[in-house]
């Protein structure tokens, strides 16, 4: 077991845990403003294919990123007009975006390309690998911490960028009172409607860098649902982490552990399927547990004051 | 009594004449959508530098005229002058604007933030970029509360501030955002008896720096203490201004409550019989170890009305949760039909025989996409009689459906149309009759009639006699004086969680007697307030 | 006379009924814009997409069988969401369910007749469970049903194939699939002709029994009621719990139900190598049919039509069958936004009150 845990191991885990750090991180800010972004896989999703078919096209990798996040914040948008203005269920919109995803990827990526299973035909560019000076030649932990992809640092950084947005901005701190106390809010003269859209539209640009760590980063092209899933996984990590930007950070990184623990046991002869079902299952039982112990400390803070007024 | 307020009216327009008016509401009209008439031909002004209150019942209509001061409503028709110049407020911005602040009942703060942020939101300083100048908004926190005499920590968490410290922060939001009038709604409602010494001292350290303050009560002790001149509303419309210290805390509730409409009923006396509720000294206590019930014992017997009278927020909702198993005591005992329910769940109290028209209709009294057939059924659904098997019988539920709609007057086109679209008081219709359909043995009444038209009231009110006289038990919990008065055959009254008074014979009654009570300035001793307890 | 139908409905339905079609209309647009950028000759497709299941017998049999699962999925999501549970299983329920009852239709040998129905009972059974998962969760720990549900839709795909492909794998076939499951377990084509199989009598039995059940019966009527308002529910005496869980159990049940039928019904032998497509679509039946099951199989086979008339255009034009996707997807969020023609809803109620006065 404990040559499980070698440096090349940690690499793959800080690896693994970009995309879905990045879309936790869009889900923190849209937790924190009271709204839930079901559709971060769509938006992921669709920000890998626009990514890569804009660098495909122009051979600019600038230009590829800038196509994806359009691409990304294009879905939030929809989202957010149905939601904000339209009053479409959040929950059931962003389902239906979702789904509108997963074979819209498809169609658009057949209608432009003609590939249908994957763009292999596109030239499409990919984000570079950084090995940082000094820190390459650390035993141990330059293993760990150099030679990541360009997105994964950028992901690292998202966090602090996130953590300054929200506790040391005026936006954030309005924000944060339109999720906590939209009433409150409003009673100051903060538009919650707007505030709203913007969260929805900053998250889908974060989101967007997530889809794009998948297509032009970790692959150099983009596959059918190549997502899996991971938007979810980023709910729930956010959800562990309490929509706090540390917190949620410490959770995706426990998710990008359990991912890579299946890789590892894949070379031990475990069948792929359940090497497969681990991210899932870790998600499951994360949920759970958190809730469990967020139960705990409801029943805990009832059963002090109780007692308390039993003593006066 | 008429002659000395007559004299008293002489004294204050006299007196209003050589101070500064600063805020005059003339002749204001307010209309709801549904035809409720808050306010009518309302007549109110602020003098600069005074602790002016506002009282009046629930309903009165003392809380909507300030919201139109404030601009959270609109009036329908009449006149605002703001140091003589007109103006009309579409949104509270434009009240705060013109230095008009509002402390409202509800506190509009933001738990995890901290109190600094709390104060400065919407109108923060900033650093280049959008920055947050938090150091700048904790100075001018700091600033204003040191100026006022607030004893606070602009940094910590409002979450972990006591009730007190919230409303201070309230307080001082308002001035932050430059208020020179500050409404208070009900500030005293939710503070210990401390707090409130402390909040007075605050508001007599603002009056001397020049504020007005409009104080919105029903606590005659503490607007008698405090303030400098009294306005009393009663059913939307004002009864006069006067200057506190010329009043007397006994003409003030008898401006208060007297009544205004007689209505029109029938009643035999009641023949009470066996006990079917006990209550044994229940307590309920809150997470801020408030006491919203404080050893309550009372019974309910076969055949009576027994009301529950009380100004809104002195332990009635409570009671009525605490009896239909919403809500579990934190000690004491209760025993419905002999049985102790302390571990019931609705189910099993509804099977006891208690039936239960709830406050909140919307929220718990009806599904409003349901069909009225499927509201009536709620609680008659699994009854042998409607099922074959598990199946229901659809057609006989159907015939009893539109028996229950023509037999309770409900107003519709068809008893599958959805409940949303009927009237206030044909909903209640609605409730009623599902409620009463099953005889019930114990009936839990919550403000039964709050709401809706006159006609529907009456209907109610015969049906809730004619289920007395048929040996049922009616606790009826209103804040209609009026209603609760010529409905019940006894009273109860509640004051701060405890019952104060016990009335065995509500007829022998008048409504200033039960406003001393109501309003805590009378009450009577333990072995008195014992007699409400039956064996 | 259509006209005098259409008033008899309060303002409430008619308005729904406007909003529906101007949804449905918008869709066809969108469709027609969609095709009209892709395509070199956007009318052929066109005509292929609405024209193509009738253009052949065959084809309009490719519209029944593919309505089948689809109604299953329907009545799987309509259950659950009239209870308000947004469970979102029922695409792993219809996996594992195939799974299962491939399993049973390889080791279990059984007389005819009685194969087939042990079959889709454990496929129901285990499907049932699955979803009953998230249900369980929900109500000891109060953890989101949409969520784990979701990550159970991803464990049932890898569990169903790993059971196929490392116990029952057919390694002599060309592609990934089961051994040839026996015989006795396979459901028999009713329509000459077509691969109309005999599960189309069974899921209309099912829209009975599932209309029957939500309709007529007092756990049907303790269902609908919590999901129209748990609060009301909970005040009227209705164990709201045992809603939560059983909602959820009979949405995976009919699910699972609906994959076993695909499977001995369509094929024989298990070939799914992925989630099949039509595995999400129980969401857009479920809204189609405003959770009615009585109207889930003809949203079913509404939705069926689109597939196979987008199946036929993607082999014979340039237009991918994915577009269906991306309508799918519109009209969900379209028909669901309740604020749509919100000024259009004010002036029929206003013209409503005023005719009355």
């Amino acid at each position: 077991m404990i040559n499980l845990l070698t440096p090349e191991f940690f690499f793959t885990v800080i690896r693994v845990t970009t995309p879905i750090l990045f879309a936790a991180m869009a889900a923190v800010i849209c937790n924190k403003a009271g709204v839930v972004n079901i559709a971060l896989e769509g938006i992921m999703l669709t920000a890998a294919l626009t990514g890569v078919l804009v660098s495909g096209f122009t051979q600019s990798l600038v230009l590829g990123a800038i196509g994806g996040i359009v691409g990304g914040v294009f879905i939030a948008f929809l989202l957010a007009y149905f939601a904000l203005y339209l009053k479409t269920d959040i929950v059931l919109g962003g389902i239906a975006l979702n789904l509108l995803t997963v074979g819209g990827t498809v169609f658009v990526m057949f209608a432009v390309t003609g590939d249908k299973g994957a763009t292999n035909s596109v030239r499409s560019l990919q984000f570079p690998a950084v090995n940082i000076p000094f820190i390459e030649d650390i035993p141990i932990l330059g293993t760990v911490l150099s030679g990541h992809n360009f997105l994964t640092y950028l992901a690292i950084l998202m966090v602090f960028l996130v953590f300054f947005l929200l506790y040391k901005t005026t936006f954030g701190l309005r924000l944060r009172a339109v999720g906590e106390n939209p009433d409150a809010a409003s009673s100051v003269g903060i538009d919650v409607s707007k505030v709203k859209l913007y969260a929805l539209l900053l998250s889908g640009v974060i989101a967007s860098f997530g889809g794009m760590y998948m297509s032009m980063a970790y692959l150099k092209l983009f596959t059918t649902n190549m997502v899996s899933g991971r938007g979810y996984i980023a709910l729930a990590a956010a959800a562990m982490g309490q929509a706090n930007p540390i917190g949620t950070t410490i959770a995706s990184l426990l998710f990008g552990f359990m991912e890579s623990v299946g890789y590892q046991l894949q070379s031990r002869g475990i069948p792929s399927q359940f090497i497969n079902m681990v991210p899932y299952i870790s998600t499951i039982v994360g949920l759970v547990l958190y809730s469990m112990y967020r139960q705990n400390q409801l029943k805990r803070k009832k059963e002090i004051k109780l007692h308390e007024e039993a003593k006066s | 009594m008429s002659l000395r307020i007559l004299f008293n009216l002489c004294l204050l327009t006299k007196q209003g004449e050589t101070m500064q008016e600063i805020v005059k509401m003339e002749n204001i009209l307010k209309v709801y959508p549904n035809g409720i008439v808050a306010n009518q031909s309302v007549n109110f002004s602020i003098v600069e530098g005074e602790i002016h209150a506002l009282v009046g019942e629930n309903g009165a209509g003392k809380s909507t005229l300030m919201k139109i001061l404030f601009g959270i409503e609109q009036f329908t028709d009449g006149k605002i002058l703001l140091n003589g110049q007109e103006v009309k407020f579409n949104n509270p911005q434009e009240a705060i604007k013109h230095g008009i602040g509002m402390v409202h009942q509800h506190f509009m703060l933001v738990p995890s933030l901290t109190v600094a942020e709390n104060v400065v939101l919407g109108d923060e300083p900033r650093k280049a970029g959008g920055l947050l100048d938090i150091n700048r908004a904790i100075k001018e926190t700091q600033d204003i509360a040191d100026r006022y005499h607030f004893d606070i920590n602009p940094k910590m968490k409002v979450e972990d501030c006591s009730v007190g410290t919230k409303q201070k922060i309230e307080i001082l939001k308002a001035l932050f955002h430059g208020a020179k009038v500050l409404i208070l709604d009900e500030p005293t409602a939710v503070l210990t008896p401390q707090e409130t010494t402390e909040l007075f001292k605050e508001l007599m350290l603002l009056k001397e720096k020049g504020h007005t303050i409009v104080f919105i009560s029903h606590k005659l002790n503490e607007v008698k203490e405090i303030s400098n001149r009294i306005t009393i509303m009663r059913a939307g419309k004002d009864v006069g201004t006067y200057h506190t210290d010329k009043v007397s805390k006994e003409d003030i509730s008898n401006l208060m409550v007297g009544r205004e409409v007689i209505w029109d009923l029938e009643k035999t006396k009641a023949k009470p019989k066996d006990v079917t509720v006990r209550v044994e000294n229940i307590t309920l206590v809150n997470e801020h170890k408030r006491r919203l019930l404080d050893d309550v014992s009372f019974s309910l017997r076969q055949g009576e009305i027994l009301g529950v009278v009380g100004v809104e927020g002195n332990g009635q909702r409570e009671l009525v949760d605490v009896l239909t198993g919403l809500q579990r005591v934190s000690a004491g005992k209760i025993a419905i039909m002999n049985e102790n329910t302390d571990k019931f769940s609705i189910r099993q109290i509804r099977d006891l025989g208690l039936s239960h028209i709830p406050e909140d209709r919307m929220t718990l009294g009806v599904a409003e996409f349901a069909s009225i057939e499927d509201n009536l059924l709620s609680i008659y659904f699994d009854k042998k009689d409607f099922l074959n098997g598990p199946f229901l019988k659809l057609k006989e539920i159907n015939v009893w459906a539109k028996e229950k709609v023509k037999d309770y007057t409900v107003k519709t086109g068809s008893e599958k149309s959805p409940v949303k679209m009927l009237s206030g008081g044909n909903i209640q219709k609605v409730v009623v009759a599902r409620e009463f359909s099953n005889n019930p043995k114990i009936i839990v009444a919550d403000q039964p009639t709050r709401g809706i038209d006159v006609g529907a009231a009456q209907f109610i009110h015969k049906k809730l006699i004619e289920l007395r006289d048929n040996g049922s038990a009616v606790l009826l919990v209103s804040a209609d004086l009026t209603e609760v008065m010529d409905l019940s055959d006894s009273l109860i009254v509640f004051y701060n969680g405890k019952i104060v008074a016990y009335f065995e014979d509500a007829s022998k009654l008048t409504e200033m007697e039960l406003g001393l009570y109501m309003l805590g300035l009378k009450s009577q001793t333990e072995e008195e307030v014992r007699r409400c307890v039956y064996a | 006379m259509l006209k005098g139908l259409f008033k008899k409905g309060t303002v409430d339905q008619r308005f729904e009924v406007i909003r529906f079609a101007v949804a449905i209309f918008l869709a066809i647009v969108m469709a027609f814009i969609l095709i009209l950028l892709v395509s070199k000759e956007p009318f052929e497709a066109l005509g292929y997409l609405f024209l193509g299941p009738i253009s052949k017998f065959r084809k309009f049999g490719n519209v029944i069988e593919t309505a089948i699962p689809l109604t299953f999925l329907g009545l799987s999501v309509s259950i659950m969401f009239s209870a308000n549970q947004f469970n979102m299983g029922s695409s792993g329920a219809l996996f594992i369910g195939g799974t299962i009852a491939a399993i049973v239709g390889l080791v279990l040998p059984l007389p005819f007749g009685i194969h087939p129905i042990v079959a889709m009972l454990a496929a129901g059974v285990v499907g049932g469970l699955l979803t009953s998962i998230p249900a369980i969760v929900k109500l000891k720990w109060g953890a989101s049903e949409l969520v784990s549900s979701l990550m159970l839709n991803f464990v049932a795909l890898n569990l169903g194939l790993y059971l196929i492909l490392n116990h029952f794998r057919d390694l002599t076939a060309g592609s990934l699939s089961s051994l040839p499951l026996l015989e006795t377990v396979l459901l028999p084509t009713l329509v000459s002709g077509t691969r109309i199989h005999f599960g189309l009598i069974i899921v209309i039995i099912m829209v009975i029994l599932a209309w029957l059940f939500l309709a007529k019966t007092k756990w049907g009527y303790a269902l609908r009621m919590t999901g129209m308002n748990i609060n009301f529910a909970k005040y009227s005496g209705i164990s709201t719990a045992a809603v939560v869980l059983y909602s959820q159990f009979i949405g995976g049940f009919l699910a699972g139900m609906g994959g076993a039928v695909e499977i001995i019904g369509m094929y024989d032998r298990f070939k799914w190598q992925f989630m099949p497509s039509y595995a999400f679509d129980g969401v857009i039946v479920a809204v189609l049919a405003k959770k009615n099951p009585l109207y889930v199989p003809i949203a079913a086979v509404l939705l069926a039509y689109i597939r196979v008339g987008a199946d036929t255009m993607s082999v014979n034009s340039d237009v991918s069958y994915e577009m269906i996707s991306i309508i799918q997807g519109f009209i969900i969020i379209m028909i669901a936004a309740n604020a749509f023609l919100k000024q259009y809803r004010q002036r029929m109620v206003v013209k409503e009150a005023t005719q009355h006065d």
